[in-house]
């Protein structure tokens, strides 16, 4: 294959990779707005009573479908937001190709490890 | 109403590295449109003035400009809807394209990303054969006839945001004509055609600001056709139908 027919397939390879990952940052960004509107209704809802961490524990604590539904809100927001850094990225600073990839990979991994460390906190 | 009209011309000779405004006086008369005014210019003030028109009558798509920092049909702008009391009218040549000289820009860039997004209609039948029947109320016709009325005239190009800070952005334009194209059922190209808009300098570059269906002259709003092709080739991505 020739180096311009190469480099034409790589163009090609790169769209459809922008192409996957945009249809992931829309199914995250469905779930999220679930997840956010759950998060702010049980917000507004549970302070009726005050906000204190012991009220909070105490409702978390060995609830595992808390748990459950945090972890889903984590995993969405884990892939959200390094997907839209990215297009922060490439508009920003013209910085494009497989490295900024790798690099909010490594942050979607922090985040995810980050909010499951919570997660366990709250609800063990 | 003042009349007389202080007009802001844009002036750039091909050979100069930049240009600037010229200031003319221009009578203010009933029912002037912005073309009225610069083909005035041209004729009674300085005639080395180049501009670009054909139709005068919202057809051609030949006249936009950016009027009062807007881009415009200028054969369709009335004076009276630009033009406040103090008579301030400033013309210059659309944004996002390089200019040939003045008011004229090159439109080069513009037409040839169309064919990037494979613009071109490509069928299977002959002369030979029956008519495609094609029903009017079917969703694909519907989605199709909702761009179709485009005559390129570069406005909403010259409105994208996103094309003035990614030149290589195909634009509002070629994007329409493909979504219309990709809802051609007699179209035989539909996979180069969402190959080619893929992807960051295609349609998933669009941020949804709806700049060119705001200013579109026949209405049309490209935003929803590029948010139709982000839907429809991501899908086609995930299921593997592009490689």
């Amino acid at each position: 294959m020739s180096a311009t027919s190469e480099a034409a397939a790589e163009i090609r390879r790169e769209a459809i990779r922008d192409a996957k990952l945009w249809y992931w940052q829309r199914i995250s960004a469905m779930v999220l707005a679930i997840c956010v509107f759950v998060h702010l209704g049980t917000m507004i809802y549970a302070v009726r009573g005050g906000l204190t961490a012991a009220e909070i524990l105490s409702r978390t604590k060995g609830n595992w479908l808390w748990g459950a539904f945090y972890l889903v809100f984590v995993i969405a927001a884990a892939v959200h937001v390094p997907l839209g850094l990215r297009a922060i990225i490439n508009e920003w600073f013209g910085w494009r190709g497989r490295l900024p990839l790798q690099v909010i990979a490594l942050i979607g991994v922090c985040y995810a490890m980050l909010g499951v460390a919570a997660i366990w906190g709250l609800v063990r | 109403m003042n009349p007389t009209l202080k007009v802001r011309v844009w002036r750039e000779a091909p050979e100069a590295e930049s240009g600037g405004y010229v200031n003319y006086d221009v009578p203010r008369t009933p029912s002037q449109t912005v073309l009225d005014v610069v083909t005035y210019i041209q004729r009674k003030l300085d005639a080395s003035l180049s501009y670009r028109f054909a139709c005068r009558v919202g057809m051609c798509g030949s006249c936009a400009m950016t009027v009062n920092g807007l881009p415009r049909w200028t054969c369709r702008t009335h004076i009276d809807k630009v033009v406040g009391a103090d008579g301030a009218l400033e013309i210059g040549p659309l944004a996002n394209l390089p200019v040939i000289k003045d008011l004229t820009t090159d439109m080069r860039e513009f037409f040839d990303k169309w064919a990037r997004a494979k613009g071109n209609f490509q069928g299977k039948t002959t002369r030979h054969d029956d008519f495609a029947v094609v029903r009017p109320e079917s969703k694909e016709r519907a989605a199709a006839n909702a761009g179709i009325e485009c005559i390129g005239c570069g406005v909403c190009y010259a409105s994208c945001d996103v094309v003035s800070w990614r030149p290589d952005y195909l634009g509002p334009a070629a994007l329409n004509r493909a979504w219309t194209l990709a809802n051609d059922v007699r179209d035989t190209q539909q996979k180069e055609r969402l190959n080619a808009v893929a992807g960051d300098a295609g349609c998933h570059v669009c941020h949804t600001q709806g700049s060119c269906s705001e200013r579109c002259p026949k209405q049309i709003e490209p935003t929803a056709g590029i948010a139709g092709l982000k839907r429809m080739v991501a899908r086609a991505a995930v299921r593997g139908e592009l490689e």
